[in-house]
């Protein structure tokens, strides 16, 4: 039989603001344990939350950036539950009526567009966490991350391989990294995903019973324990069994996911509206102001790149993968306007080449966009050639002569030699020298022509402008 | 002394005829005497309060008083107090010194108020007798076999015993305005909103409110001044201009319209309330207010949903008493839910724990809807009843409680008799109203009576006024019990 796989993804996106969510306390991220928890995120007798603005303005740029409806007033409400990291034995969240609602993310699978829809979008607080190494059978609680802000992010079940999923999960940790709300920094849990994956029979409307997979920090671990997941559902239901709704744990060491808790041992949260905050309003007027804080999201750039650009939609994609990455693009166009696929095809070559390989982003960059513009400039001046371009940009990598390009170009003689009466009088010196090319050239060998080209080359160490030798030469030979 | 009013207390510091040292040394030693009898106190700290006597008599010296800096304020043990065992009644908290001050302790440290000890009270303020108090129950000193009434028993007692010129309280569904009455003193409960709720520790947020137990509605006004004012750390607290609760205390009565719930003059109240509120409203008649029959034909029902929505709300605001980080903790225990289990069940007394059931209960999957839901729209109700009342009438009078103070494990194992205590108070608590209850007399076996006062939203200045105006023309605020 033929499974289609169902995909539904749940983001937690850690919100970038200073302080908590409903205290005053850092979230500055690996503090000493406890030292950046306030009585009210110890939860002592008698502490009350009070909402953190900034918090409410992220999750409306997020609303905005997505197309989705910011409702007003929207409820915040305790999920009741246990747990020693969770101090007040309650997670403030939302429950029926999220921040933001709807909207849809489009994202790009080889080179297909898909749109994907979001249910809803929520404000919560994170829990602490319990430390288990280093106290001998007993528990260590941190409540550094307990009041953390996140923003919940709810896709529907619209992706239909761990592919789409993984994608689906760049795209959206591109874009709240772009809008400046999360800094996506998935080692240290500012953006961590769940998937909801379940299988059914090619060309069936009904949906099968789903699993929520947590665990999932990172994009590679992501398409393993979907492809895991779906794997073992499909067996499952080709040995005629049935898949039970629960819970699942990815164990990245074993490439695997085990049972974390069934449907019948879920609690019961007892949600209902925190009696201690009140509805949240927000305003036409704070929208507007949000919009207006808001960059020129990664889909319109694209879109703008291929118009006003011509470069392709794959490019364009590239280029806009991350925010810094797009506005380095753009100083350097800023600077060299009329070579916008020139620019685009270093920083996608040369500068993203070596900030991979030497795993540092584009923000910590040693060359900035207007010093990449001048070399640029330089090869379409015809001061240097491409190839010589590569060495130059190799001495501003290494920060030579403070990256100044045509002193770097000065300082190594690199300088591209188009007098053409230099060139004429060496390629006559050439030519002298190697009759015997000369001669099997005009016998029809267009090997010795090319020899002739590379003597050239050679004789000037590579300065000379090779589109200049060829036409001279030909006309010299005819 | 232990009869003066605020004003006269504050005059007499004033004119250094008494220090706030030598004042708070004799309420201290009057409370030395008095409280084994009582048990009003849970924690009696002299040295803390005389520190805090000697830094007022500073204050007045520099010629910083106010008018409450130097006096003695009993403090009800739900408010944290830095430094100070602050229990909330139970033995969940009976080993926690607080490391921060509630905004109420706050605003009474900075006027430079004395601090002479943490009140007694109904254990997480769930109770209506002070019976429930890990601490032992109150008693009532008009009568020791009597119960002083709940929460704010332990307020209400040292107020009524002049072990303390006034006290705080908090009410969620009567827990000032029932014990003021059971004990023949002055208490409001203001607005939903007016006095911070931070670091006044929870049983249900969406009704506890602070106020103020005093002697007479004179007193109360001042306090007032004191605890009302806008909070940041209170999302709940009002923004709202700064008011002197006195500022028409001496206002006349004539043409007030006083609107009588026929509901609350109905079968329930028993004759010698009954007779001891006639003759409060014939005083009123007397300085010229009007009587208007109105309607709140939903109040019956205040008693079913306050215990849906307290609850609820409790068993959730109780849900960080766990043994984790502070309080009390099972000694021992065989795992992470044994610890929760053994701790909760051994940490909490039986009513909180039944309180804690029911809220449970009605907030779970399959039952929110027929109770939590339908308990917020008969809510809604209840206030419509009162808007409507109040476009008849100025303010709204009853009986405060149906009988006056019954004796010690008279209702102990009857809950919902004992629920039924606050009848007249847990309407107002619901729509979030201000009520007030001042001493009107005695009834059976000479227990005191008291006449409950609602007033609309904000009009707190103007209940003062109509209580102090009939404070004015009689003297049962001013009977102290013979102790």
């Amino acid at each position: 039989m033929q499974w289609e796989i169902v995909i539904g993804l749940e983001v937690h996106a850690q919100l970038s603001t200073q302080s908590k969510i409903f205290s005053g306390a850092s979230i500055a991220y690996g503090a000493m344990p406890n030292t950046q928890a306030c009585e009210v995120d110890l939860a002592l007798p008698g502490v009350l939350p009070v909402l953190n603005k900034g918090v409410v303005e992220r999750a409306i740029k997020f609303g905005l950036a997505v197309g989705a409806k910011i409702n007003s007033p929207s409820i915040f409400a305790r999920k009741n539950y246990f747990y020693p990291d969770l101090p007040k034995g309650y997670q403030i969240s939302q429950y029926e009526l999220p921040v933001v609602e709807g909207g849809c993310l489009r994202i790009q699978v080889d080179e297909v567009e898909k749109t994907v829809r979001l249910t809803r979008a929520h404000l919560e607080e994170d829990a602490g966490k319990s430390l288990h190494k280093d106290f001998h059978g007993m528990t260590g609680i941190d409540l550094n991350r307990a009041g953390t802000p996140l923003l919940e992010i709810v896709s529907e079940p619209d992706m239909r391989s761990s592919a789409e999923a993984v994608v689906y999960a760049k795209t959206l940790h591109s874009l709240v990294r772009w809008i400046g709300i999360c800094d996506g920094n998935m080692q240290e849990g500012s953006f961590r995903c769940d998937a909801n994956v379940s299988v059914r029979p090619k060309g069936s409307d009904k949906f099968g019973t789903r699993c929520e997979i947590k665990n999932l920090n990172s994009f590679r671990f992501m398409e393993k324990a979907i492809e895991f997941e779906v794997r073992r559902q499909i067996e499952i239901l080709e040995d005629g069994g049935i898949v039970h709704q629960e819970t699942r744990l990815y164990d990245p060491d074993r490439n695997e996911t085990r049972s974390m808790r069934s449907k019948e041992e879920a609690h019961d949260y007892r949600y209902f509206p925190d009696p201690d905050l009140m509805p949240l309003e927000i305003s036409e007027e704070w929208i507007n102001q949000v919009e207006l804080m808001l960059p020129e999201l990664p889909e319109a750039r694209r879109r703008r790149y291929v118009t006003a650009f011509d470069l392709s939609d794959y490019d364009a994609m590239v280029l806009t993968a991350t925010r810094e990455m797009a506005d380095f693009f753009e100083s350097a166009v800023k600077q060299l306007p009329s070579q916008a696929k020139l620019c685009a095809n270093w920083i996608m070559g040369e500068v993203s080449g070596r900030l991979n390989k030497e795993g540092i982003e584009i923000s910590d960059c040693p060359i900035n966009p207007v010093q990449l513009a001048t070399l640029l400039q330089r090869i379409s001046d015809d001061t240097i050639s491409g190839k010589m371009a590569k060495n130059v940009f190799d001495s501003m990598w290494r920060g030579e002569q403070d990256g100044n390009v045509d002193a770097i170009i000065e300082n190594k003689g690199l300088k591209q030699i188009s007098d053409s009466g230099e060139i004429e009088k060496l390629i006559d010196e050439i030519l002298v020298a190697n009759s015997q090319q000369v001669a099997d050239y005009r016998s029809g060998k267009q090997k010795a022509f090319n020899s002739l080209v590379g003597q050239v080359m050679k004789a000037t160490r590579g300065k000379a402008n090779p589109a200049q030798v060829n036409t001279i030469l030909k006309q010299k030979l005819s | 002394m232990f009869n003066a009013s605020l004003k006269q207390l504050s005059q007499q510091l004033a004119e250094k005829k008494i220090s706030s040292v030598e004042l708070t040394k004799e309420f201290l030693q009057r409370t030395r005497t008095l409280n084994p009898n009582y048990n009003a106190y849970i924690t009696i700290d002299e040295a803390m309060s005389l520190a805090q006597a000697e830094t007022a008599d500073q204050m007045i010296a520099a010629g910083h008083a106010s008018p409450l800096t130097g006096i003695p304020v009993a403090q009800k043990d739900i408010f944290c107090t830095k430094g100070w065992l602050t229990t909330c009644g139970s033995k969940m908290l009976s080993n926690f010194t607080s490391p921060y001050n509630a905004s109420v302790i706050e605003r009474f440290n900075r006027i430079g108020a004395v601090n002479v000890g943490k009140t007694n009270m109904d254990e997480f303020a769930m109770g209506s007798s002070n019976e429930t108090s890990f601490y032992g129950p109150v008693r009532n000193p008009w009568d020791v076999a009597a119960v002083p009434g709940g929460s704010s028993g332990g307020s209400a007692c040292v107020v009524a015993a002049r072990m303390a010129p006034a006290a705080t309280g908090t009410d969620t569904g009567g827990s000032i305005r029932q014990p003021a009455a059971l004990c023949g003193i002055s208490g409001i409960k203001p607005t939903y909103g007016l006095v911070s709720r931070y670091g006044m520790i929870a049983f249900a947020s969406s009704l506890d409110q602070g106020g103020p137990m005093a002697k007479s509605t004179e007193d109360l006004a001042l306090m007032l001044n004191v605890m009302v004012g806008f909070d940041e750390r209170d999302s709940t607290s009002l923004q709202r201009e700064t008011e002197d609760y006195s500022r028409d205390l001496d206002n006349p009565l004539t043409g007030l319209r006083i609107g009588l719930p026929k509901e609350y003059f109905a079968k329930g109240m028993s004759n010698d309330v009954a007779a001891a509120v006639e003759r409060a409203l014939d005083e009123y008649r007397k300085l010229g207010a009007e009587m208007v029959e109105v309607s709140l034909p939903n109040a019956p029902l205040s008693i079913p949903v306050y215990y849906v929505l307290a609850p609820a709300e409790a068993s959730s605001n109780l849900s960080r008493f766990d043994g984790v980080r502070y309080g009390y903790r099972a000694k021992s225990y065989s795992d992470l839910s044994d610890m929760y289990r053994k701790s909760r069940a051994k940490g909490f007394g039986a009513e909180v724990k039944r309180r804690i059931l029911i809220g449970t209960y009605v907030l779970s999957h399959g039952y929110y809807d027929a109770y939590y839901i339908q308990a917020q729209k008969i809510r809604r109700l209840i206030a419509q009843d009162f808007a409507d009342a109040f476009k008849q009438c100025d303010i709204i009078m009853g009986p405060t409680t149906p009988t006056v103070a019954f004796n010690l494990g008279e209702k102990n194992n009857d809950p919902i008799q004992m629920y039924l205590s606050d009848i007249y108070t847990s309407a107002a608590s619901l729509a979030g109203l201000p009520g007030m209850s001042i001493p009107v007399g005695f009834g059976n076996n000479n227990r005191p009576v008291g006449l409950h006062i609602i007033g609309n939203y904000f009009s707190e200045a103007q209940m003062l006024n109509v209580g102090h105006r009939y404070q004015l023309e009689t003297d049962w605020h001013l009977r102290m019990p013979g102790v």
